[in-house]
């Protein structure tokens, strides 16, 4: 026993490290599983309220651009008001309309924080439990998808970029309508790569890819980006396309968090359909 | 020796806010990013305890975490690599005696020394910290590429401080 203790005094600056070395791991792993949510609803309170600061006054020298943006999406949305179509007929009649009920709604929010330049990516939002951001919802700008919610607390919520190894989402070409999916496998995180399009696909560079609406998560028809170049790997039988994206992610500021009113609904009747045994 | 400890303290501060709110925020090509933070552990002095250093290293490691949002990547590296300081300026020194309460710098060391040691530890604690981001052999090349990118471009920051280091010093 005494020997035992001698020889770790003798030799304390390496089982110090391996002990050091050890919690490190641990702090790892655990964190890791799961998307660390330990980590971002303790630690990010208050890195949170920090980057809050530090955004505050990084936000000024962006503002230009920001109202240029807003300018464009105000302009879009005042096309589609009712004063700016000229009436042809005299009659009104108003009814209870049924054709159209609303499937998604938009939060708004401010990106606290952002990263990319790691292999895995994430954001911070400036609104959380307490907007009604909930785990799982979308979150996309004009320009094009960024990501999904991931983890919320009450007042921020930590999303996980479309940077990141494990975000998949289905998207399509909007000329022809083919599947495929989008994932990030290159270091230029102002590209990413559409996986599983099937060869006879006719695809020219500059076609635009937008979201299919397959998702639970994503409306359909919003950009992600356009095709810059394509080819088949060799032992592979789909074509790669390599995708440009239109959202600049090293500039993000407001983002629009998407709920999906029926997500509930779609998921119930998915899950009952593959669960229940069939007899008939 | 209270004011030398005051003054770590001092730096461990400028150096943590430099990196999170300053270096952490430059995009060069890539996803290539300077780790200054290293320089801390580089400047310790050379009589320090190694259990100290040890410590020391895990903190600074832990609060680079918090900022990056990495659990116990930074610490698991600056560990290492602080553990690997005492070997790496055995086997490069010619002499084994250093003056106490000296620390590694231009003032005392030649050019040549602080290139050999700074570059050797920046490299290992970059391909440690890169291969656990990773954490697969997968890219193995890229991976590699990327550490040896960033190396030397923390290491052009590191050397910028090691100017700055030794020059009230030289004047005293």
């Amino acid at each position: 026993m005494r020997n035992l203790l001698n020889f770790i005094a003798r030799h304390h600056f390496f089982f110090l490290f391996l002990a050091l070395q050890i919690i490190a791991f641990i702090i790892l792993i655990q964190n890791s599983y799961y998307h660390r949510s330990f980590w971002i609803n303790s630690v990010n309170y208050i890195t949170g309220q920090l980057y809050h600061k530090y955004t505050d006054v990084g936000e000024y020298f962006y503002l230009k651009k920001i109202n240029e943006r807003l300018a464009e999406e105000n302009q879009n949305l005042i096309n589609q008001t009712p004063y700016s179509f000229m009436k042809t007929d005299e009659q009104i009649f108003f009814f209870r309309d049924t054709i159209y009920n609303r499937q998604y709604s938009y939060v708004s929010a401010r990106v606290i924080n952002n990263s990319v330049n790691r292999r895995n990516n994430y954001l911070t939002l400036n609104k959380g439990r307490l907007h009604g951001i909930e785990p799982d919802m979308g979150v996309i700008t004009s320009q094009g998808v960024i990501g999904i919610v991931k983890n919320v607390s009450a007042n921020f919520s930590s999303v996980l970029s479309l940077l990141h190894v494990d975000t998949r989402i289905s998207a399509k070409i909007m000329k022809n309508g083919h599947l495929g999916t989008i994932l990030w496998d290159a270091p230029n995180y102002r590209k990413v790569a559409m996986k599983h399009v099937p060869p006879h696909v006719e695809i020219q560079p500059g076609d635009t890819i937008i979201t299919s609406g397959y998702s639970k998560i994503f409306p359909e028809d919003i950009l992600i980006g356009t095709v810059s170049d394509f080819d088949i790997k060799r032992g592979e039988s789909f074509i790669t396309i390599q995708v440009d994206l239109l959202e600049d992610f090293n500039n993000l500021t407001y983002v629009h968090v998407v709920k999906n009113l029926y997500r509930q609904e779609q998921m119930d009747i998915e899950y009952h359909s593959r669960t229940k045994p069939m007899y008939w | 020796m209270q004011t030398s400890i005051l003054n770590y303290i001092g730096r461990f501060i400028i150096i943590v806010i430099l990196q999170v709110f300053v270096l952490n925020k430059i995009q060069i090509s890539g996803y290539i990013n300077p780790f200054l933070y290293v320089f801390f552990i580089l400047i310790l002095p050379f009589d320090i305890p190694r259990y100290l250093l040890l410590i020391v290293a895990f903190v600074l490691g832990l609060t680079i975490d918090m900022f990056c949002d990495t659990a116990g990547m930074h610490t698991s590296a600056t560990v290492f690599m602080a553990f690997l300081r005492p070997g790496v300026i055995n086997a490069i020194s010619i002499k084994d005696e250093f003056e106490p309460k000296t620390f590694p710098g231009l003032h005392n060391m030649d050019t040549s020394w602080v290139l050999k040691y700074s570059i050797i530890l920046i490299f290992f604690h970059h391909t440690f910290l890169f291969f656990l981001e990773v954490f697969s052999f997968a890219e193995f090349f890229t991976t590699l590429w990327r550490s040896i990118l960033s190396t030397l471009v923390t290491f052009i920051f590191v050397f910028i401080g090691f100017f700055l280091e030794s020059k009230p010093l030289r004047r005293r």
